[in-house]
């Protein structure tokens, strides 16, 4: 027994042979992870490929169905968060698990509020709290309420959370997915930090740009069974990628800009000047809070009236049904938030933005929605059992292909594209780069928000650089990343 | 599938339990009695049907209904004219509707605190107009609307009938009610979709006013009186019934079809209870657990849904 825990002291974490099903599908099939302590540990795979419920079987948010867990060595059984938490590991999740409500402090100390003389010790709460907060140098002030807070401070807050929960291991759930460039150098900066101090990091992404920036290890998963497991060093971008989809895919994807037609849309605002033609992609890069979702929403009449040029007419845009009207589509980054109706059959959110097309005398029937909403499943091969399917059903690359569909039957013409790629996995990001293109290639004029300075550098025919809510920079290509982030930053 | 058809398996095994256990249920008298019970109720739900799938909800149709009732008994008592205070009564609830719908939309309140407020107001209006006191001495033609039979069958069924089919025709082939079905699921996917949503919830919080006028009308011709303290804790019957019938207090869910059920089970429930000689005292709560098992077994299937 001395012996094999010698053996094993630098190993904190084992998954072996990890079974789960919810009802009837196997979620997970042969789950095997082993992280030690001063590693960041990346786990890889496609969506649905069972990473996020290997993770949250080891925060004990899952009971697995089969398998062993060994903390040092020893088995344990995780049955809750806190029982998880009490051996020091804790997991920063991809979607915020926060108390809008509340402050920074109070979100830090959830469930675990120091008490004084049985009352809240708010004092202490906030003192330790600034001084995590400090500490890490995070953007943050502990009384300030989490619901006025940007998604990427948000996700400090649940990275805060963790780090103050757990000593030992530390799960990240996609914590980049949401932030700048210069944001996720800032919690690399974190990760390297923790791993310094002897915490083992599993680090969960979907950007394969990142791997070697802030791996050691990795392990990846196909279909619910753990594939591959090694050094980073030692496997090749290619290898991994064809680890994580089963078959070769191109891993960069290129596109040849096309000659662009007439105009299409035209901005002048004072600060914010371009214009979009047909048969362009324009990108549009900026450090989170540049205000680019900002102007996409103002272009798309969400935060009260503008005017924006139409095919060169001057239009006043009061609201989203107005910009509607003017052929705009806007495809949100948070598409569950914003794009679809969970709830409702694919049939429904397509057909939504144009239910006039298919009423006649104010009647609509399901029938005649059929044949246009499997003409668009089909066309933009959204993988889906029938047009009834629920939206919710759908992965996220099929959701975001889904939302495209919406517009497509409005036939929109000028596609604002706010993140198109985000949370959606490797294979279908080129599928929705080929999406895009086709729309150019249609006739459409497109914008691209993206945080992702290599897909819009792929994708783009110039780069908008917007910085402190002005476009301070068009940049045409060739460019490069540096230049992008240097104007994003700088301003010149 | 099976938990979907729960609410009308529910039904069928209340009414055969009934007939068995209780000789006297199983006569035109009594089913024509339990149809003109639940009639008002219905008729009501069927409007809260629309507001509840389209993410609202009205706590003061109870109101809306006494107000109507008395408006529509007033002009009937005044000029005695049928027709023109059936018109009144109705018109009063698209009036009340309109006014809730707007005032949630125009203040963007959650509309359980707006009709939480107009309740109070349209019951206290109500109140002050009638002075506290019924009004009597309708034309007899009135309560026609309520008790009369055509072939046999209680006017009121074919009323509810027809206030069904269209609501279901309203919900399920209009772009009104693919709307309320977007706005319910998903608000603000709605509003990028470009859909006028504003314009659409009043709408609907109208129409279930004008459908609760109508139902003020038939409660009023069934007592031959207007009372201002008409429809008490009516809300809770008719939300409950919607809910029953699996609509979802989330909005997005609801159907003509499950209400309708979800009303007659309520009904049946008051109606056994009564044959069978139980307390009214305990139906409120033989009720109200009812309520609460429903929700909890549409809770559970939602569940699984989500897992799987």
């Amino acid at each position: 027994m001395l012996s094999h825990n010698t053996v094993q002291t630098s190993v904190l974490l084992e998954l072996e042979h990890i079974l789960k099903r919810f009802g009837g599908v196997r979620a997970l099939e042969d789950g095997n992870l082993s992280v030690k302590a001063g590693e960041v540990h990346l786990l890889l795979g496609e969506n649905g490929a069972g990473k996020s419920t290997l993770m949250k079987i080891a925060a004990g948010m899952l009971q697995p169905d089969g398998g062993v867990i060994r903390w040092r060595g020893e088995p344990v059984r995780l049955r809750t968060p806190a029982e998880a938490a009490a051996i020091g590991v804790a997991m920063v999740h991809q979607e915020s698990l926060i108390a809008p409500h509340l402050t920074v402090a109070e979100n830090i100390f959830l469930g675990r509020e120091p008490l004084r003389g049985g009352m809240l010790d708010r004092r202490r709460m906030e003192r330790e709290a600034d001084a995590l907060i400090t500490e890490h140098r995070f953007p943050l002030q502990s009384g300030w309420r989490v619901e006025r807070l940007s998604p990427a401070q948000k996700q400090l807050v649940e990275i805060c959370r963790a780090i103050h929960s757990a000593s030992s291991l530390l799960i990240f759930d996609e914590p980049t997915s949401s932030l700048s460039a210069s944001e996720t150098a800032e919690v690399f900066r974190i990760v390297r930090n923790l791993r310094e101090r002897g915490m083992g990091i599993i680090y969960i992404t979907h950007r394969m740009e990142e791997l070697r920036a802030i791996g050691d290890r990795v392990t990846i998963l196909r279909d619910g069974c753990t594939v591959a497991s090694g050094a980073l060093a030692e496997l090749s971008m290619e290898q991994m990628i064809h680890h994580m989809v089963g078959r070769e895919i191109a891993a960069l994807y290129e596109r040849a800009p096309l000659e662009p037609g007439e105009e299409l849309l035209r901005v002048e605002r004072p600060g914010v000047c371009f214009r979009i033609r047909a048969r362009e992609i324009v990108g549009l890069a900026g450090l989170m809070g540049a205000g680019r979702t900002g102007l996409c929403r103002r272009i798309f009449g969400l935060d009260g009236d503008g005017e924006v040029y139409l095919s060169g007419r001057r239009v006043r845009i009061r609201s989203p049904r107005d910009a509607v009207a003017g052929g705009l589509a806007f495809l949100t980054e948070d598409r569950q938030r914003t794009g679809l109706a969970l709830r409702l059959p694919i049939r429904t959110n397509v057909t939504l933005t144009n239910l006039s097309s298919l009423s006649r005398l104010g009647i609509l029937t399901a029938a005649r929605e059929q044949s246009p909403v499997r003409n668009l499943i089909e066309k933009l091969r959204i993988r889906a059992d029938s047009p009834e399917q629920l939206a919710g059903r759908l992965s996220g690359g099929n959701q975001q292909k889904a939302v495209l569909a919406k517009w497509l039957f409005r036939q929109a013409r000028i596609f604002l594209f706010d993140e198109p790629t985000r949370g959606i996995d490797v294979g279908a990001k080129a599928e929705v780069f080929r999406l895009m293109d086709e729309l150019a290639r249609a006739g459409a004029g497109l914008l691209m928000v993206s945080s992702e300075l290599p897909e819009l550098l792929q994708v783009a025919d110039r780069i908008l650089v917007m910085r402190a809510g002005q476009i301070v920079k068009e940049l045409a290509r060739p460019t490069t990343q540096e230049q992008i982030l240097r104007y994003a930053a700088v301003g010149e | 599938m099976i938990q979907r058809l729960l609410p009308f398996l529910s039904l069928i095994a209340l009414f055969v339990g009934l007939s068995i256990s209780s000789p006297p249920f199983l006569t035109a008298t009594n089913l024509s009695s339990v149809v003109r019970q639940t009639a008002v109720i219905n008729i009501m739900a069927l409007g809260m049907t629309l507001i509840i799938v389209a993410g609202g909800i009205d706590l003061s149709v109870g109101a809306i209904l006494a107000f109507a009732g008395l408006i529509g008994t007033k002009i009937m008592e005044q000029h005695g004219a049928i027709a023109a205070g059936l018109l009144a009564g109705i018109a009063a609830g698209f009036f009340w509707g309109l006014v809730n719908g707007l005032l949630t939309e125009r203040l963007k309140i959650n509309p359980f605190i707006v009709t939480l407020g107009t309740l109070g107001i349209i019951r206290g209006l109500a109140l002050l107009y009638s002075g506290g006191l019924p009004v009597v001495g309708l034309p007899r033609g009135f309560s026609f609307l309520g008790e009369g039979a055509v072939l046999g069958l209680p006017f009121v069924l074919y009323l509810l009938v027809f206030c069904a089919g269209l609501t279901h025709f309203l919900l399920q082939y209009t772009k009104l009610g693919r709307y309320a079905y977007a706005i319910g699921s998903n608000r603000e996917a709605a509003v990028y979709a470009g859909i006028p949503v504003s314009f659409h919830t009043v709408a609907v919080y109208a129409i279930s006013g004008a459908l609760t006028g109508l139902a003020g009308m038939i409660e009023a011709s069934r007592l031959m009186t207007g009372q201002p303290t008409a429809g008490q804790g009516y809300e809770l019957q008719v939300i409950a019934a919607v809910v029953i019938g699996g609509g979802s207090l989330s909005g997005g869910e609801g159907s003509v079809i499950g209400t309708l059920i979800g009303a007659f089970i309520m009904g049946l429930l008051a109606n056994g209870c009564d044959l069978l000689g139980i307390s009214p005292y305990i139906q409120q709560a033989v009720i109200g657990a009812v309520i609460i098992l429903a929700v909890t077994l549409d809770e559970v299937r939602k569940r699984r849904f989500a897992k799987s």
